[in-house]
């Protein structure tokens, strides 16, 4: 019983689904029901996908022991490269893979720099944020491009399911958090990506390629925040060049509320997307509680704090479990 | 006689302008204990980061069973059987005790390019095995190691190492911050290293725990080997005299 406590408390993500289940339960009393009504469920989980996968792979980058504040920028950079490619005459599937293959580029390069220099990746990627935006206005040409007709939304935007409640996007966003928790808790990769932001020293004496480790996990998370841009373009129908701005910060916010450690080895695909729910449940909730809708980033940065304390404690309470042979 | 496990001959390492080895020559045999001594700068630390591939000389030449090799990383020396235990630990403390035994060589399910899924079972199951065999006593291979004391930490690495079955062991300060009584479980293990057909090279300041557990000592000053005695034939006092 008390082994079963000490590894519940463990947990790094149990702080958060608690925070989640609370702010649940207060939202749909304050606002009468309607939050969880399926109209607005549909709006909420229509919109979830899109900043869930950016977070998903900021959880991945930050365990591994790296940060990527580039990722908002990066956001709207894949889609508006992939305008621009189908007005030249492109069509969609080529138009995609050369978009997702420049956040690949850009993933390689914030690894790269900042493995080979020895720089903290908060400035490699912090440079990245805003080289990646001028080039989405430069490329653009100050006017967003139109997208053609035609496009198959029903890959990713349509609503599906059980009353129509979400759009295709959940289900890649879905994919996206099992595909990754099982390549972090299942794989030889995880152990790597673990090792090496757990210890750096002690990965690396066991033989670790650490170094590809690392930019693997930063063109993962970069090649992730373009896939969610591309969904959002294709939901809103069209690229514009400011989507994403201070995203990079929010997804930082939902892999620690989630239990990531900011300074590697802690962490979960799962907490991740709990942080990333959370966040999406507190702007949606503030509107329909009729709260001032500028109260939400305060609410988001008061989580944040107190999701962090919350996590420290449980993890001492954790640690305070004696568990005995036999236990 | 069989060759030496390890021959090293005329090794050089500078760092930027410092001549930290001088040409080292030396032999290590089979099934022997062999204690490294030294002064802070004295080229110890060098000689063994070479060893297990975390450096690279810059002149001389490294035979193991007497074959020249190149060890130019640390997964290299592993896989000639040298495996090092390092001062500040090679464990990741925010990992499971099975997942930092498995570290960079996780028994696989099945793979694909090198990436695949592990066998975590067989992990979980082959770890408390090895933990037994240093006779440590843990209570799950699922704790974190960063919940165990210093000594059960090393103790850990050492049942890492025995269970690739290393050749060579490298101690390097592995009874630095440990208790007493941790400490004398250090010694009694390597001591007990010849009778698994294990080289031992056990690296200390303390020349009471080497004169305790080693058959052989070397001592380093200023990047050469300035002694080299069984130590049947030695004593403290001659080791402190040339260092």
């Amino acid at each position: 019983m008390k082994r079963l406590l000490k590894t519940f408390l463990e947990k790094p993500e149990i702080a958060g689904f608690g925070l989640l289940v609370i702010l649940v339960a207060v939202f749909a009393y304050l606002s009468d029901g309607v939050f969880l009504n399926a109209n607005n469920l549909r709006g909420m989980l229509g919109i979830l996908p899109e900043f869930g996968l950016v977070a998903i792979g900021v959880t991945l980058l930050m365990i591994c022991g790296e940060f990527d504040l580039s990722v908002g920028s990066v956001f709207a950079l894949m889609p508006m490269t992939m305008a621009v490619l189908m007005v030249d005459g492109l069509s969609f599937a080529p138009a995609v893979f050369i978009g997702l293959l420049a956040c690949a580029v850009i993933g390689f390069l914030n690894g790269y720099i900042t493995i080979k220099f020895g720089i903290p990746s908060f400035i490699t990627t912090l440079g990245m944020l805003f080289i990646a935006r001028s080039l989405t206005v430069v490329i653009s040409g100050g006017f967003p491009p139109l997208l053609p007709l035609g496009l198959p939304k029903w890959l990713f935007t349509v609503f599906v399911g059980p009353g129509d409640l979400f759009r295709v996007s959940f289900l890649w966003f879905l994919g996206a958090a099992i595909l990754f928790s099982l390549l972090l808790n299942r794989s030889n990769f995880g152990n790597w990506v673990r090792a090496t932001g757990g210890f750096l020293p002690a990965a690396q004496s066991m033989g670790i390629p650490t170094a590809r480790v690392k930019i693997a996990c930063f063109m993962i998370c970069s090649v992730l925040a373009g896939f969610a841009g591309m969904i959002q373009v294709l939901r809103i129908g069209s690229p514009l060049p400011s989507i994403g701005e201070g995203m990079e910060l929010q997804a930082v916010a939902a892999a620690v509320i989630g239990g990531t450690a900011l300074a590697g080895g802690i962490g979960s695909i799962l907490g991740g997307v709990i942080g990333a729910i959370l966040i999406r449940v507190i702007d949606n909730g503030l509107v329909l509680s009729q709260v001032d809708a500028n109260w939400f980033k305060f609410a988001i940065g008061s989580l944040t704090i107190f999701a962090v304390i919350a996590n420290a404690w449980l993890l001492r309470r954790a640690k305070s479990i004696k568990i005995e042979e036999g236990d | 006689m069989a060759d030496p496990i390890i021959t090293v001959r005329n090794l050089h390492k500078w760092y930027s302008g410092v001549h930290a080895l001088r040409g080292v020559n030396l032999d290590f045999e089979r099934n022997e204990a062999v204690g490294l001594i030294g002064d802070n700068g004295a080229g110890k630390s060098t000689l063994i980061n070479i060893l297990s591939g975390v450096q690279r000389p810059d002149d001389g030449s490294i035979m193991v069973e007497g074959a020249a090799c190149n060890i130019n990383t640390p997964s290299d020396a592993m896989e000639l059987g040298i495996e090092t235990i390092y001062q500040y630990n090679s464990m990741v403390p925010t990992m499971s005790i099975a997942r930092n035994i498995f570290i960079g060589r996780e028994p696989m399910k099945w793979s694909v390019g090198g990436i695949g899924v592990m066998d975590q079972k067989k992990m979980r199951e082959e770890s408390v095995r090895a933990i037994a065999d240093v006779e440590l006593h843990l209570r799950s291979p699922d704790a974190l190691v960063g919940e165990l004391s210093g000594g059960q930490r090393q103790g850990v690495a050492i049942a890492r190492a025995m269970h690739f079955k290393s050749k060579v062991m490298i101690l390097d300060e592995p009874t630095n911050h440990l208790s007493v009584k941790e400490t004398n479980k250090v010694i009694g293990f390597v001591r007990s290293l010849r009778e698994q057909n294990v080289t031992g090279i056990f690296i200390s300041h303390n020349m009471h725990h080497v004169f305790e557990c080693c058959d052989r000592v070397v001592a380093m000053a200023r990047g050469e080997v300035v002694l080299d005695k069984p130590i049947s034939e030695t004593s403290m006092d001659e080791v402190h005299s040339v260092l």
